[in-house]
């Protein structure tokens, strides 16, 4: 097999959204060569859908805002589940993240006083969410490109090769890493991918690989991502010995769209309620005030007046319950259809025309204006809209150590964004994805590249080969599907897959239906294991497909194991037959591994607070999360 | 609802191809991408096509609907008549790698043509101040998906292989204004986009304008106002020649 193409870096980061590409910037600032890999054209990753907003506490709009109260609503989001160090991190550093975005080009929307806007958000006490209109992944992964470029100008000036030091390698999938010595001393040594155009299969060698893949999302039916979400970057992690945190919590986000059936699951942005937009069933009742939890009774109106008054006079008034985290919103909706009260096409509405005038709403949420008049029909200037929940993002991911992006057991490789896990917890708040991204995106690039500076002064600057055995195995592998036959077409089993999940181990969980789950998936290897292939090599969606399906039947059975052990409901993972919270269940992350191919499920501790961190928290908040016993061994300084 | 659609697809690659005929359901409310997804898992595992958002917002899905550039997952079928023939085939002015997907890697080379972003010396993140009438202008620019069916539709590209080394297509040149009305960019790039850029093969038929899915004014905006500022500097004949011209029919 000679025609695998051989490449060397320093880094190879898998995956240009926001994550990969603010990585493949650190690691390239530092010097390093840096190759990026995308399964799609380069601008187009998943990140490109966000429209609401990137969280930063700049304070432009409330100016009592500040990275603690960032922290603490972010810790309440997620339920207080959340690895500290991420969230403390992800809430110190947002603000100089989105600033530096803004001087390698992108346009805010802005204040009256010229400095970034800020927009409220779900779970944010504060305005707080940077944003372009409702298209804001676009300016975000557009000034992250045009930052590679422009490094790329730079590099051309000094090599005259635009590609010197950063290349990015579009239209191209990674299906294996490639790891040398054994034991203690093993570690990454490359990844292993094809070209989607051609077919044809490169190797690459490199001391350290980041993980940026995004989510899982396409292993459920309704859903608001796209063919990229596989899992593929989980599934590597776990098949390298790494480890997975928080599989268990999937945000199902409260609105996606309900009809025409083929946009079923298309994301109806939290804008839409974050400037006014009103629940309602088929009724008439804004049903959100019949949802409020106790543990955030003392945040919420309890009025609609109040609520209303509360748009414009935030100070004196609690939000309306519309802005509750995600998880309320989506089981209040879930209830809510299944109690017979849902709008004609199984959801509820959603409904801002009442509320804004039209003009306002075509200049604050365009592409929502545009998006459902080109797809339903629907003027949301003069009528509701229905919606319903989706599957939407992935709390769990690789776990990773939080100042550097190492993931667990496997030196050189590291994950940020979607695919790592720990940062959000039980639930993600809106807005807390975007700023991930630069956060650890940053740090992970940062990490992979001192770590492959250590592994250069250690080795000297040969690095050694990949041996042509382990290439042309990874090869065969990738080709097997063209050789069976009689199987199945890859679309027909992950479409059945999806449904499975969908039906199983979806937005309410119970432990019958996820031990029937377990056992389907369980079938679905044999039906993986056969896949076959029509067609040739070349830009072929079938193959894609079908060297994608092992990787989402591993993060789905990954999902339904974490939640079968997981006997509470917590954020995005909720019990039927164990409703709410269990204090000692908080004490506990569930970790994925792969043992001898199988997926294993085991506890592990969550790391403790430090005393600086929850000092921040009255005890009468805490008491709400923590055990008798965590609460008795606070520190002294603590608000009583 | 659901009635039985006839669809021409166009399926090759680089060597030549041929359009095929399917027939395939439709439901309602359903879009062109829709289908071909259909017939992807259902007539034709391995048809080639380009796709991720399916809400018009990453641009990946251009291709030519009956003739027209259009993105597939915004194009309705309840536009077309359910005894019409639809047809699709990739996108014209690009080299086709397979079935409806094209080689853009032309657009990824313009882009790097064009010089980035340059705040003033010494600015530092976090001390930028612009109002938001001054930033709209160029924030129109910035909705861009990066569909390509402008540079696809223009004839200055369309028509003219050759064209292509000296003309970056009305993307790029919007790239330009974009940058030009950024109220802190320090760089001046009127005299690249006339002598490098080939500002002056645009003629402003506006036909660019017309397909952008985004709905941005490419001519109006930024093509005509920035061969304005070209003018200033130095005086360009085309632009009255242009102005004489009239439409081309049909693209
Ligand atoms: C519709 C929508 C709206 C959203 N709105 C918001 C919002 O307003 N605010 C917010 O904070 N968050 C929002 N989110 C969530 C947020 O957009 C995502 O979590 C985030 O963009 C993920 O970024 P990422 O960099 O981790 O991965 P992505 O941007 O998804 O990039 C993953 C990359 O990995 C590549 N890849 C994957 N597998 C492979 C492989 N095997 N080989 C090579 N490459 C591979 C892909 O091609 C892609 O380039 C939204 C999500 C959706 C779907
Ligand atoms: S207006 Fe200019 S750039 Fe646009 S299509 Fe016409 S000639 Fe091309
Ligand atoms: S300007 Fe419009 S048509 Fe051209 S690439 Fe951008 S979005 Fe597409
Ligand atoms: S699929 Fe994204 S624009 Fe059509």
């Amino acid at each position: 097999m000679s025609e695998i193409e051989r490449h060397s870096y320093d880094v190879v980061i898998i995956g240009a959204g926001g994550a990969g590409l603010r990585a493949a910037i650190e690691a390239r600032s530092h010097g390093l060569r840096t190759a990026i890999i995308t399964k799609s054209l380069f601008g187009k990753a998943h990140t490109v859908m966000a429209e609401g907003g990137i969280a930063a506490s700049m304070g432009n709009v409330n100016s009592n805002d500040g990275w603690q109260v960032h922290y603490r609503d972010t810790m309440r989001g997620g339920k207080f589940l959340n690895h500290y160090r991420m969230a403390e991190l992800h809430a110190k550093e947002s603000p100089d993240r989105v600033w530096e975005l803004e001087a390698w080009g992108a346009l805010f929307d802005r204040t009256a006083d010229g400095k970034i806007s800020q927009r409220n958000f779900g779970g944010h006490e504060y305005p707080r969410l940077a944003h372009v209109g409702d298209r804001t992944g676009l300016e975000l992964i557009r000034t992250l490109q045009q930052k590679i470029v422009s490094l790329q100008q730079d590099d051309f000036k000094e090599f005259g090769d635009y590609e010197a030091r950063i290349r990015v390698f579009a239209e191209c999938a990674i299906t294996d890493l490639f790891f040398e010595g054994e034991g203690d001393g093993r570690r990454v040594a490359g990844a292993f991918g094809y070209w989607r155009e051609t077919g044809n299969f490169l190797a690459f060698e490199a001391p350290a690989v980041v993980i940026a893949t995004g989510g899982i999302g396409k292993s459920f039916k309704v859903t608001s991502n796209s063919w990229e979400y596989t899992g593929d970057g989980h599934a590597l992690a776990l098949r390298s010995g790494s480890t997975l945190v928080n599989m268990e919590f999937v945000q199902f986000h409260p609105t996606g769209m309900v009809w025409p059936p083929s946009v079923k699951g298309i994301l109806v942005t939290e804008s839409v309620r974050g400037d006014g937009g009103v629940l309602t069933n088929s009724e008439g009742r804004r049903f959100m005030f019949d949802y409020i939890p106790d543990v955030f009774k003392a945040q919420y109106a309890e009025t609609e007046e109040e609520g209303d008054r509360w748009y414009t006079d935030p100070e004196n008034n609690r939000r309306p319950p519309e802005l509750l985290p995600r998880d309320e919103v989506a089981r209040a909706i879930n209830s809510e259809v299944k109690a017979g009260r849902g709008s004609p096409h199984g959801g509820v509405f959603l409904d801002v025309s009442k509320r804004l005038p039209a003009d306002v709403i075509k200049a604050k949420l365009p592409s929502m204006w545009h998006q459902f008049k080109e797809l339903a029909d629907v003027d949301i200037t003069l009528e509701p809209m229905e919606v319903g929940p989706t599957c939407h993002y992935v709390m769990g991911g690789v776990e990773v150590e939080p100042d550097t992006g190492a993931a667990a057991r496997v030196p050189g490789l590291f994950a940020a964004g979607e695919a790592a896990g720990g940062m959000h917890g039980s639930n993600r708040l809106g807005g807390n994805s975007l700023s991930d991204l630069l956060v650890f995106g940053r740090r992970a690039g940062l990490g992979a590249a001192l770590y492959a500076q250590a592994v250069a002064s250690e080795t000297g600057a040969g690095r050694p080969a990949l041996p042509d055995a382990v290439v042309e195995a990874a090869a065969a592998k990738a080709l097997e599907p063209f050789s069976r036959q009689g199987g199945e077409n890859a679309f027909t089993i992950q479409r059945d897959l999806q449904q499975v999940m969908n039906d199983l181990v979806g937005i309410i969980r119970t432990e019958t239906e996820l031990v029937d789950a377990i056992a389907s998936l369980a079938g679905f290897r044999e039906r993986v294991a056969q896949v076959t292939v029509e067609g040739g090599r070349v830009f072929n969606p079938g193959w894609h497909l079908a060297l994608d399906l092992p990787n989402l039947l591993t993060v789905s059975e990954c999902i339904a194991g974490a939640a079968l052990v997981r006997q509470e409901s917590r954020g995005g993972h909720t019990r039927e037959d164990f409703p709410g919270m269990n204090p000692e269940w908080r004490r506990f992350n569930l970790i994925c591994e792969l043992v001898d191919g199988n997926v294993g499920v085991y506890k592990q501790d969550l790391p403790t607070m430090p005393d600086d961190l929850i000092s921040l928290f009255e005890v009468a908040e805490l008491k709400k999360y923590l055990t008798e016993d965590e609460i008795s061994r606070l520190p002294e300084g603590i608000q009583r | 609802m659901t009635y039985t659609a006839s669809m021409r697809v166009w399926r090759g690659d680089d060597e030549g191809g041929e359009l095929v005929d399917y027939e395939v359901e439709v439901n309602e409310g359903e879009v062109v991408l829709d289908i071909v997804h259909r017939l992807q898992a259902t007539q034709a595992g391995d048809l080639a096509v380009r796709w991720n958002c399916k809400a018009g917002k990453c641009g990946s899905c251009s291709a030519e609907i009956n003739g027209k550039p259009r993105l597939m997952c915004l194009t309705r079928m309840n536009t077309f008549g359910e005894d019409e023939v639809v047809t699709i085939t990739p996108l014209r002015a690009f080299p086709v790698i397979r079935d409806l997907v094209t080689d853009v890697s032309f657009n990824y080379e313009k882009a790097r043509e064009v010089p980035s972003f340059t705040p003033p010396v010494g600015l530092e993140p976090g001390d930028y101040r612009m109002t938001q009438v001054d930033v709209s202008r160029s924030q129109e620019f910035r909705k861009c998906i990066e569909c390509f069916l402008c540079q696809n539709t223009c004839h200055a590209i369309r028509d003219h292989e050759e064209n292509k080394k000296e003309f970056a297509g009305p993307r790029f040149l919007m790239r330009v204004a974009e940058l030009d009305m950024h109220p802190l960019d320090t760089l001046d790039r009127k005299e690249l986009a006339q002598d490098e850029l080939g500002l002056g093969y645009c003629n402003i038929t506006k036909c660019c304008t017309e397909v952008c899915p985004e709905h941005i004014k490419i001519t109006d905006n930024a093509l005509i106002p920035l061969k304005e500022r070209v003018a200033d500097v130095k005086y360009d004949p085309i632009r009255w020649l242009g102005s004489k011209i009239r439409k081309r029919d049909g693209l």
